[in-house]
């Protein structure tokens, strides 16, 4: 068990550098930052409307990759909850919490901290207590 | 249509690295949020990865325009109000409950089972709901 910790830290870090990777690509094409919450929301609320083919490929994307790699990788789970009540709860709270806080934790992690912003920090950090 | 390929790019690649990361995994998840018992640190590694491209991209848009036109954007004003706080708290409940945030849930809706699709069901239902709930909380209390 010892040496599959580094491999999963290894995978962490190069799954990270494709999400950064992925994140400059629509900073530096298409001006836009980088937010699964954000980018789902303005489909959901109407408020993404102008660019809504932009939005829809993005989410193409995000889910069709995996459809690839899955058959390449043994083992891959999500290990989710089957309680029904649990997943609609976490559910809500993220959907309510995301849309109030302009963004999901890893989105002011990834897009805020890189640029130094203050949000950024604030928001990962104000996700982290109620948890820890 | 270059915009729209773009998109489908960087949402491609936003899948590979979510998908490869194990930020799908609700067991690592729940592994780097349970600080004081068996830690997890690998989103650390995830979040550290992802943050060094995104800051030389940040420094690149320096006296650049954007590939498809237009402007880049602008910092949003450093305002720490009450919804930021108060979503972001939501949202750390949410995804402390169930390990699943919105990026993963999309990544993972074809692999993820009944699970992942009632959660993003759920999800999207509270993206719906949000604009109430912001407009309930202004008036019961303005933000500024």
């Amino acid at each position: 068990m010892l040496n599959a910790i580094p491999t999963d830290w290894l995978f962490g870090l190069g799954g990270g550098l494709l999400i950064g990777l992925g994140g400059a690509v629509f900073l530096l094409g298409n001006g836009r930052v980088m937010g699964a919450s954000g980018i789902i929301g303005g489909l959901v609320d109407g408020s993404g409307k102008s660019n809504m083919a932009e939005r829809l490929a993005f989410l193409a994307g995000v889910f069709l990759v995996p459809v690839l790699l899955y058959p390449l990788f043994s083992d891959v789970d999500t290990h989710a909850t089957t309680n029904v009540a649990v997943l609609i709860a976490a559910g809500l709270c993220v959907g309510v919490g995301t849309r109030l806080a302009n963004g999901c934790t890893s989105g002011h992690g990834v897009c805020g901290i890189s640029r130094l912003s203050l949000r950024g920090i604030v928001a990962t950090c104000s996700t982290s207590w109620p948890v820890a | 249509m270059t915009r729209i390929l773009l998109a489908l790019i960087a949402g491609g690649l936003f899948g590979a690295g979510l998908f490869i990361s194990g930020k799908t995994d609700t067991t690592k998840v729940q592994g780097w949020l349970d600080v004081f018992g068996n830690w997890d640190p690998t989103l650390a590694f995830v979040m550290g990865g992802a943050i060094l491209p995104m800051a030389v991209a940040w420094l690149l848009t320096n006296g650049r325009k954007p590939i498809v036109g237009g402007e880049f954007p602008t910092p949003p004003e450093p305002k720490l109000g009450r919804n930021l706080v108060l979503g972001s708290v939501l949202f750390g409940v949410g995804w402390g409950l169930a390990g699943l945030c919105p990026g993963p849930a999309v990544a993972s809706l074809s692999y993820g089972g009944t699970s992942g699709w009632v959660f993003f069901a759920a999800m999207v239902a509270g993206m719906a709901l949000a604009p109430l709930a912001r407009a309930q909380l202004d008036s019961a209390v303005p933000a500024e």
